[in-house]
C-alpha cells in the first residue's frame, strides 16, 4: 500500500495502522502528531486508525523556532 | 497595566520576564546551555515535518526534561485556517494551552498579517487557547486583540532577525497605557540593554531569539539578557526619575569660588 508521508510516496505493508507505521520509522510516539487527510489523529486514536491506499499523512515534531 | 503587578499567563505566574526564542541555535546543546542560564520558563517551538534523516532535532524530549512551558508557534502559516490547524497540532503534541499565533506570509521583511491574526487569535481564544499573539505595533490592533479574548500582545520591537532594537518604542508605550493585559515585546531586540528599555517602559516581558542564538556565546548572552530583564523590571518598581525641560543642579550652586 502507497501513502503520501510527509509529501512523498511511501510504502507500508497493510493493513496498517498509524501505530504501525510510526514503528517503521522509529519514532517515539510521544514525540510527534499525526495528520491524516488534514484531520489530526490524537495519540489515543493511532492504534485504532487504519491508514488507506492515497491517504496523505503528516508526522510533525517541534523544532527550534522564535 | 500596571508593570509591577506579577506576569500571569493563562492563570499561571511566571518569575521569570525574559521568554526564549529557540531558533538558529548551533546546536541542540548550546541551546539548552542558553535557555539554563537565562532562567527562563518560557520557550516558543515550531512544528515542522519529521525527518529520518534528523531524528536530533526533535525539541520536545530536551525541554521537557528541563521543566519549561512550551509555547508552540504557529510559523509557517500564511492563513488564519493554517494557524488554528498549527496551534490545534501544537497542543496536541505539547499538551500545552499556549500559542504564539505567528502568521507571516512574506519572507523578506516578515511582519505580520494582522487581519489573519486577528481571525486566528479570536478563534483560538474561544477554542480555549492562551493565545500570544505576534502583532505589528499597532495600538488599535492591539486593543483588538486585547478585546477577542487573547492573554498578552507581543509587538514587535522591529523585523525579526534585523537587531533594530526598539524601533516602535513610540508605539509600543501607547499600547502599554491602553492595555490591560502584559505587553511582550517580540522580535528585533539585539543587547541586553534594549530589553531593559523595553521592561522600564512598561513591557511585563520580553522574547528574545536572534540576539542569544547569533551571540557569539549564547550562554553568556542569555545571562546577560536576564540580568537587563531584571534590572529594568526593578527599576520602573523603584520609580524612574522624570524628565526636566532645563537642568537641576545636583550639586549646590555656590559664590565662593567667584570671590563674590
Amino acid at each position: 500500500m502507497t501513502i503520501i508521508l510527509n509529501g512523498t510516496l511511501y510504502e507500508l505493508g497493510d493493513p496498517a495502522m498509524i501505530g504501525h507505521l510510526l514503528t517503521s520509522l522509529d519514532i517515539v510516539p510521544e514525540r510527534v502528531a499525526v495528520m491524516v487527510n488534514d484531520r489530526i489523529v490524537p495519540k489515543e486514536e493511532r492504534n485504532s486508525t487504519v491508514l488507506n491506499e492515497g491517504d496523505r499523512v503528516e508526522v510533525l515534531i517541534f523544532m527550534g523556532g522564535g | 497595566m500596571n508593570v509591577v503587578q506579577k506576569l500571569i499567563l493563562g492563570g499561571r505566574e511566571f518569575e521569570s520576564r525574559l521568554i526564549m526564542g529557540t531558533g538558529k541555535f548551533a546546536s541542540t546543546e548550546i541551546m539548552i546551555d542558553a535557555i539554563q542560564a537565562s532562567g527562563t520558563q518560557l520557550v516558543t517551538v515550531a512544528l515542522r515535518r519529521f525527518n529520518r534523516e534528523r531524528p536530533s532535532d526533535d525539541l520536545l524530549s530536551p525541554l521537557v526534561k528541563l521543566g519549561i512551558t512550551l509555547i508552540p508557534n504557529t510559523s509557517g502559516a500564511r492563513t488564519a485556517a493554517e494557524a488554528v490547524r498549527a496551534a490545534m497540532l501544537g497542543r496536541e503534541l505539547s499538551g500545552s494551552s499556549f500559542v504564539k499565533v505567528e502568521i507571516h506570509p512574506n519572507p523578506h521583511h516578515l511582519m505580520p498579517d494582522p487581519i489573519e491574526t486577528y481571525e486566528a487569535s479570536r478563534e483560538l481564544a474561544k477554542a480555549g487557547f492562551v493565545v500570544l499573539p505576534y502583532m505589528s505595533a499597532d495600538p488599535v490592533l492591539a486593543r483588538r486583540l486585547e478585546d477577542a479574548g487573547c492573554a498578552a500582545v507581543m509587538p514587535l520591537g522591529s523585523a525579526i532577525g534585523t537587531g533594530n532594537g526598539l524601533s516602535t518604542a513610540d508605539m509600543i508605550k501607547l499600547i502599554i497605557a491602553d492595555s490591560g493585559i502584559p505587553v511582550i515585546v517580540d522580535a528585533g531586540l539585539r543587547s541586553p540593554s534594549e530589553a531593559a528599555s523595553a521592561m522600564e517602559m512598561g513591557c511585563s516581558a520580553v522574547l528574545v531569539n536572534s540576539a542569544i542564538a547569533a551571540a557569539g556565546h549564547p550562554a553568556d548572552m542569555a545571562a546577560a539578557f536576564a540580568t537587563a530583564v531584571k534590572a529594568g523590571l526593578a527599576a520602573r518598581r523603584a520609580g524612574i526619575m522624570s524628565r526636566s525641560e532645563c537642568a537641576v543642579a545636583t550639586s549646590p550652586l555656590t559664590s565662593f569660588l567667584t570671590g563674590a
